[in-house]
């Protein structure tokens, strides 16, 4: 077989020549989001583990989250699994075929933004006024 | 001898056709009611102690509920890191080998998760 030489072919433009869209960024923090849930299961299997093992291994599993940074990681893994949901609800909804249309694009794309957000803030509100 | 064109005919080159999709979107529709009931259990642990937790495990609806998530959790998320590896990752060696520790981690999350929520609700 004759080898090929490899040609320079042109590139049609790609992320960093565009000015960032909402629709855009949202696509790109939904695989954020994704990834860090990925690895926030490994928190879910360490909280079942520290039950498992008793009395001891869960209280210091409830002071590591008990402080500051701790705080952080649970309300940033729930506001993720608000965002990722709700990037996923959009998702099944293009699967269907509708809301391609520019300014349901963008709603939906702000809703997700704008939604997560509130609903994190709901949450944490009403769990310090409940909990 | 095959050609290119023959090769990726049916079920394409990893013989898999859509099953990726649809396992992937299945578990996208599971997990909207999961991660709703996964929201709620988080919100009723906070502030709990370790025999509340017990109780709250020992729940046979909550302990169904908990493997349901660990389930289609693990699975979604071993698809979703899949695509993201073979997206960003061009060296064969390298995507093969981080391939095998997703599916190895995705496993071992899901393996020792359920464990533990069968050992809780069955009385460790």
């Amino acid at each position: 077989m004759i080898k090929m030489k490899k040609i320079e072919k042109p590139l049609s433009p790609h992320l960093q020549i565009y000015s960032p869209l909402i629709n855009m960024v949202m696509s790109i923090v939904h695989r954020i989001t994704g990834s860090l849930l990925y690895f926030g299961t490994a928190i879910l299997m360490v909280w079942l583990l520290c039950i498992v093992s008793g009395e001891a291994a869960f209280n210091t599993f409830q002071s590591v989250f008990d402080t500051l940074i701790g705080n952080m990681v649970i309300i940033g893994y729930t506001w993720a699994l608000i965002h990722h949901m709700l990037g996923g609800i959009r998702h099944l909804i293009w699967d269907t075929g509708s809301g391609f249309e520019i300014e349901n694009i963008n709603k939906l794309a702000w809703g997700t933004l704008i939604g997560s957000i509130l609903l994190t803030i709901i949450f944490w509100i009403l769990n310090y006024i409940l909990c | 001898m095959k050609t290119s064109l023959n090769r990726v005919r049916g079920l394409g080159s990893a013989k898999n056709g859509t099953g990726h999709f649809w396992a992937q979107r299945i578990t996208a529709i599971a997990n909207i009611p999961l991660t709703i009931g996964f929201l709620l259990i988080i919100f009723c642990v906070t502030g709990l102690n370790y025999y509340q937790n017990v109780e709250l495990l020992n729940n046979p609806i909550v302990s169904i509920g908990m493997i349901l998530i660990i389930l289609s959790f693990t699975y979604h998320m071993r698809l979703g890191m899949q695509t993201v590896i073979e997206d960003y990752i061009h060296k064969e060696l390298l995507k093969v080998s981080m391939l095998i520790l997703n599916y190895l981690f995705s496993f071992f999350i899901m393996i020792t998760s359920i464990y533990s929520i069968l050992k809780i609700s069955f009385g460790s």
